[in-house]
């Protein structure tokens, strides 16, 4: 018998107990209500996870319900553990993105590398083939030591995880800016590949069938995480260090391997990530979505430490396990094929047909739940909104040029700026290659692999300039999708689809709802016009730290597809005498900008603006000219303007330089951070062919001097060697971190 | 020739290795597992990259007393061509089969990126195909490859000509003597942390890996000739 104290269901009532879990006084009652009696202990447990925003998003889900989600080549869309799209030839590529924000603030290593084991998993629960990671990052500014070790730590935690488990870290993307100083933020992203007739789902039918239990022992690390990751973070949040999970991606591999080889068994049945909320919810969802029911023996449950109550393993977030549902009387090959690779199958329960969860253990039933009122019942919160003060004076104001004083000084410092210089620092630590498919490795617009075996090839992005997010979270939310697939288009790709995670403050305050409104309207305008649906993703909300929110910062992930990988296209200039063009207008618009911020010191005024009509033409233009062969190297024009781009292009064009030509204002046309912009080289002899399908202005030529000369009517406005240039993005942040 | 990639639970560099010498040197080429009885059947062993059984406790200290070992060192003392790269390398290293050991990285980071090796002899079975002296591009890929031995023993790799690749320019581990690769005293045994594997294709960035492969084939060629 368990000595430890366990409070009855009528002291928990009493004494409020379930709010230390994050249930309001409303939800208890909606609770007793459904049940019809009042819940014990474990059973409000089930309830305080699987009603978290975390894995209910009962906040977030009006605002979801208005993204795109379907598309004729969207195979899977959310709901699911990723995403599916349908690539051509019997193949489909899966991808999700998701945070770890909270774990990672608070135990930077094991926080992301846990978060990067996730995404994996969610990947290959589908029964797809992990190929590549991305992250995206948000860190406060490096002058801060703690920032610093946030940074560090997090970074070699990524690398710790992605390259043990040997899937490639091709791309990604890391910002600084004081509202992540207390909370970072950490999104990973997995894409893979499958054959359609692979695909797997998370779903248990089958009365009689049998459930297992494959992977890690269940221990007590990261109970509650999904709860942590639904509330602030504040200056006691320390004290929940245990409640982030601890990584092992040796097990993972081999949970990998496994995985892969049960996906092609006929005895599988259904298949889904012990993630957030771990058993719980894993159990709840697969039976919810078969519309069966699961009765588990949690005496069965193979368990790290001595002990452990039901409560305990049914919220337990151990990592590297795997909830399966196998054709009864199959069980031993699944025991022997796991065995291989050193790991346990176990069968703990069987599937029912009464829609109930029912767990027992020491020979008594713990628990006994509607599984629909723990994976769908959530309440649905529609929070007031309300558009802030300082959004209002924003858009009241005027563009304002920022006065510049020196053009190749101010170059040469925006490169210097932590989010736009060189990050080798961080991909260097990835192993980028592993696998060989990586055609473009990290540092381009987009990261390429090939698929083996064919001529295709996929790109793939993260991006969100969430500055742009704050000014005005719905332009700032079109601007991301658009550059997102600017960045997929540069790369010879044509995008699919995109996953998102939406990263918010505290959406009880009507001012941060606002934000995440105004942010998914954006997107989904965005995702309408380009046509790329959503097909997944993640919210992570209440991201403040003492009551202070970071940005709005909705990442888009998304991937596109080569359907021939000679047109793979970087953006480095290639060749001496090549033809540059200018694609798109430059305005005079510095809200937001890397220049504003170097300048002032902060942002403010209008975001950039967006026309997502002229946004997709030049996409459309842009890639048929690639396709055609017609382009020697593509960069979208984004932070720092097109004097960064050009220097951009210039650094690891080996030894080229370059002459441009400007009008109109001049630091306007250098460094204004106007949407929809695209620097590219075309060879002389495709001139008239590659003019003939894109609307751009011919501003300048590669040459073979290694320097970059601007000029505009009057005469030379910079020149200067790429090498310096090169040495202050580079440098920039490896000096910082000293 | 076949070749054999063993593949320990947790190698990860498995499937390049594979398709290197399947796809791009045109070899035969199958996957052994960890607990493999033989490895009669093959003509040259290839130990590939990861992290075997995770490198815990130091990398390659658990690999090496794998059942498959015991036939990879009978291997070797046949003469057959044994190439071990990066987790590879420090499980022949941990093995006995090569001598000296790996130490973390200077700068205690792991480093992937291509970097310039200068071939330093060409008359092994593994460099044949390269000329003497020759610059070559290569990835690397790990967090310890920061290769030492004792001074004895560096002696008598110099006498013997043992070292094949050294770093050229920056020496990115701060391995003694910007060592990237030795072979054992009898030639047949290499062990080297950059990645031929990966540089077999133009695609992907560079193929200088693929004359390693090359030179293999072509000695195994030379003593297999048929004489009439």
């Amino acid at each position: 018998m368990s000595l430890s104290f366990k409070p009855s269901p009528e002291q928990l009532k009493a004494q409020k107990v379930y709010k230390e879990m994050g249930l309001s006084d409303d939800e208890f009652a909606m609770i007793e209500k459904i049940i019809g009696r009042l819940p014990n202990y474990t059973e409000i447990g089930l309830f305080s996870v699987m009603w978290s925003e975390h894995c209910s998003y009962k906040n977030s889900k009006p605002v979801l319900s208005k993204f795109p989600t379907t598309g004729e080549k969207v195979l899977q869309g959310p709901g699911e553990g990723a995403g599916i799209v349908d690539i051509g030839d019997g193949q489909a590529v899966v991808f999700k993105i998701e945070s770890h924000n909270h774990p990672s603030a608070i135990e930077p290593y094991q926080g992301a590398a846990t978060g990067v084991g996730g995404i994996i998993r969610d990947v290959f629960s589908m029964g797809a083939r992990p190929v590549a990671l991305l992250n995206s990052l948000r860190f406060g500014e490096l002058d801060s030591p703690r920032v610093r070790y946030l940074f560090k730590e997090v970074v070699a935690g990524i690398a710790g995880y992605g390259n043990c488990i040997g899937i490639p870290t091709v791309g990604g993307e890391v910002q600084f800016d004081s509202s992540y100083e207390g909370n970072p933020l950490v999104n990973a992203m997995c894409v893979g590949l499958i054959d359609h007739k692979d695909i797997k789902k998370g779903q248990a039918h089958g009365v009689g069938n049998t459930v297992m239990y494959v992977g890690a022992k269940t221990g007590r690390d990261g109970i509650h995480g999904a709860t942590f990751a639904s509330e602030e973070l504040t200056d006691q949040s320390e004290a929940k260090r245990p409640a982030v999970q601890v990584g092992d991606p040796f097990m993972e591999k081999l949970l990998l391997e496994a995985c892969l080889e049960l996906v092609q068994s006929d005895a599988l049945v259904g298949i889904q990530d012990m993630g957030a909320a771990g058993l719980t919810s894993s159990s709840a969802e697969m039976a919810s979505k078969a519309g069966s029911g699961i009765e588990m023996n949690l005496d069965l449950v193979p368990q790290r430490e001595t002990g452990m109550t039901a409560y305990e393993m049914m919220l337990s977030e151990s990592q590297e396990r795997m909830l399966i549902v196998v054709k009864k009387g199959r069980e031993q090959e699944i025991v022997d094929l796991f065995s291989k690779y050193g790991l346990e199958a176990v069968s703990i329960g069987k599937v029912t047909d009464d829609k109930m969860l029912r767990l027992t253990h020491q020979g008594e039933v713990v628990a006994e739940l509607p599984v629909d009122a723990l994976a769908e019942d959530a309440p649905v919160y529609h929070k007031p909104s309300r558009e802030p003060e300082y959004f209002r004076e924003f858009q009241a104001m005027e563009n304002e040029i920022p006065a510049v004083e020196d053009y190749k000084e101010t170059l040469v410092k925006l490169l210097q700026q932590p989010t736009i210089a060189s990050k080798e620092y961080v991909y260097d630590q990835y192993d980028y290659m592993v696998r060989t498919n990586t055609v473009v490795a990290p540092g381009s617009d987009a990261a390429v692999i090939r698929i083996r075996g064919t001529r295709k090839g996929l790109a793939m992005t993260t991006d969100c300039n969430s500055r742009y997010m704050y000014l005005d979270p719905e332009t700032g939310g079109k601007i991301a999708v658009a550059e997102a697939a600017r960045n997929i288009v540069c790369s010879g790709g044509e995008p699919l689809a995109i996953t998102d995670n939406l990263n918010f403050g505290n959406p009880e305050k009507p001012e941060i709802f606002w934000q995440i409104e105004k942010a998914a309207d954006g997107i989904s305008e965005a995702c309408r016009t380009l046509n790329t649906p959503v097909i997944g993703g993640n919210v992570s909300l209440y991201n403040e730290t003492n009551g202070t929110a970071i940005y709005p910062t909705p990442v888009i992930g998304m991937v596109g597809l080569l359907e021939d990988i000679d047109n793979v296209t970087t953006q480095a200039f290639k060749a001496a005498g090549d033809l540059i063009y200018l694609v798109g207008e430059t305005k005079d618009e510095f809200g937001g900008s890397e220049l504003q911020k170097m300048t002032y010191g902060k942002i403010f005024g209008k975001a950039p603006e967006l026309d997502l009509a002229k946004e997709e033409k030049a996409q459309a233009q842009i890639l048929k000219a690639i396709r055609s062969g017609l382009v020697a190297s593509a960069h979208d024009v984004a932070e720092g303007g097109l004097a960064v781009a050009a220097a951009e292009s210039l650094i690891g064009s080996k030894g080229l330089g370059a002459d441009v030509k400007v009008t109109g204002n001049t630091t306007s046309a250098l460094f204004s951070e106007s949407q929809s912009r695209f620097l590219l080289s075309v060879k002389n002899e495709n001139q008239e062919a590659f003019e003939s399908l894109v609307d751009a202005a011919l501003i300048g030529k590669v040459t073979d001097a290694p320097v970059l000369n601007i000029s505009n009517e009057e005469g030379l406005l910079l020149s200067e060697q790429v090498e310096v240039f090169e040495q202050a993005w580079k440098g920039a942040i490896p000096c910082l971190l000293k | 020739m076949k070749f054999a990639v063993i593949v320990f639970p947790g190698s990860n560099c498995d499937i390049d290795m594979y398709h290197a010498v399947k796809d791009e040197l045109g070899a035969e080429a199958e996957y052994v597992w960890h607990d493999a009885e033989s490895l009669d059947e093959y003509d040259g062993i290839l130990l590939p990259g990861g992290f075997s059984y995770g490198d815990y406790l130091r990398s390659g200290a658990v690999a090496r007393f794998s059942n498959v070992m015991k036939e990879v060192i009978k291997a070797a003392e046949a003469g057959k061509p044994v190439l071990g790269v990066c987790n590879g390398f420090q499980i022949l290293l941990e093995a006995g089969l090569l001598p000296g050991a790996m130490r973390r990285n200077d700068s205690l980071k792991f480093i992937c990126r291509t970097v310039e090796l200068k071939v330093e002899n060409n008359e092994t079975m593994f460099s044949s195909a390269y000329e003497k002296n020759e610059v070559i591009n290569i990835p690397i890929a790990h967090g310890e490859g920061n290769y030492y031995c004792d001074e004895a023993t560096l002696a008598n790799l110099k006498e013997n000509n043992q070292i094949v690749f050294t770093y050229n320019g920056t020496n990115p581990n701060g391995s003694l003597e910007n060592i990237a690769g030795i072979v054992n005293e009898k030639g047949n045994v290499l062990g080297m942390m950059p990645h031929p594997e990966r540089a077999v294709d133009e695609l992907l960035g560079g193929a200088d890996g693929l004359k390693l492969f090359q030179s293999i084939v072509k000695q195994w060629r030379e003593a297999h000739v048929v004489k009439l």
